[in-house]
């Protein structure tokens, strides 16, 4: 019988705790390296207004609006999560509820994502 | 018959076979596993009202601009909430990039490396923020070019 690279049984259970842990990881991983580059810009406020001015204008702009689309996604769905991750661990019945926390937790995510793209395009895309 | 009792997970000594490293670091772990959910409440409070006032109300992105930036820092109140915002979000990262790095590298040396690229940039990032939140000047003179705006005293 060949030898199998499949280990035969793994910790990973899948399905909704691991997937949001998978989702958690990442979106916390790119809003960390966001807010790097965002002290950055910020801090051209102290070299002149001109310099701010200049870096901002490049948010501005259609492709990078899209992106911040993206980053705020990743913030919503990390805090609504970190606040299910609290109840898990802090609330009796947290663990028992992890599930239906979790598509709580997506449910309303895709309402505040509908409600701020519609604000945010439109801003973005001169609406 | 009788239930055995099971110890909560890692309660008492964790087998060598489990820790990377044989020294002891008392209770660092359960002070960073609490302070990440204390940051964590906090900052979506901070994150929101700031995504709400920059991105949301007003002109949104189109809105912000240095005379934003100046209007908002005119108030200590801004202030301490972007100080804020800036320290708890910095802690909170570094801790999450410095569980990931403990979680995935293996090697005694990468670890060591990348938590010490990972800290220096946390220092640098923090103490350039907090430089430059109560260094700001509104109406800065350039080279003996008055910035010229509204708020500004005239030249």
């Amino acid at each position: 019988m060949p030898k199998t690279l499949t280990p035969a049984g793994t910790l990973y259970r899948g399905r909704e705790g691991q997937w949001s842990w998978v989702a958690h990881r990442i979106t916390g991983v790119v809003i960390f390296f966001f807010l790097l580059v965002h002290v950055l810009d910020t801090s051209l406020v102290r070299v002149s207004p001109e310099a701010y001015d200049a870096v901002i204008a490049s948010y501005k702009n259609p492709i990078m609006g899209l992106g911040e689309l993206g980053l705020v996604a990743a913030i919503v769905f990390h805090a609504f999560n970190g606040i299910r991750l609290i109840l898990v661990d802090f609330w009796k019945k947290g663990p028992k509820y992890h599930r239906q926390m979790l598509w709580s937790v997506v449910g309303l995510w895709a309402v505040v994502m509908i409600a701020f793209s519609i604000r945010h395009l439109s801003h973005v895309f001169g609406g | 018959m009788a239930t055995p009792t099971i110890d909560s997970p890692r309660s008492g000594r964790v087998s060598p076979g489990y820790s990377r490293t044989s020294s002891s670091r008392g209770n660092f772990e359960m002070i960073a596993w609490l302070f990440m959910r204390l940051s964590g409440a906090i900052l979506v409070v901070l994150i929101f009202v700031h995504l709400y006032i920059n991105l949301v109300a007003g002109d949104g992105i189109t809105g912000i601009d240095f005379g934003f930036v100046a209007g908002k820092w005119a108030d200590p109140f801004w202030q301490v909430w972007d100080l804020t915002l800036l320290w708890l979000s910095m802690l909170h990262g570094t801790n999450g990039i410095r569980v990931i790095i403990n979680d995935y590298a293996d090697k005694n040396s990468t670890r060591m490396w990348l938590k010490g690229v990972l800290y220096t940039a946390t220092v640098v990032i923090v103490v350039l923020g907090t430089l430059v939140i109560f260094t700001f000047d509104p109406c800065p003179v350039i080279d003996g070019v008055a910035h010229v705006a509204d708020y500004c005293p005239a030249p």
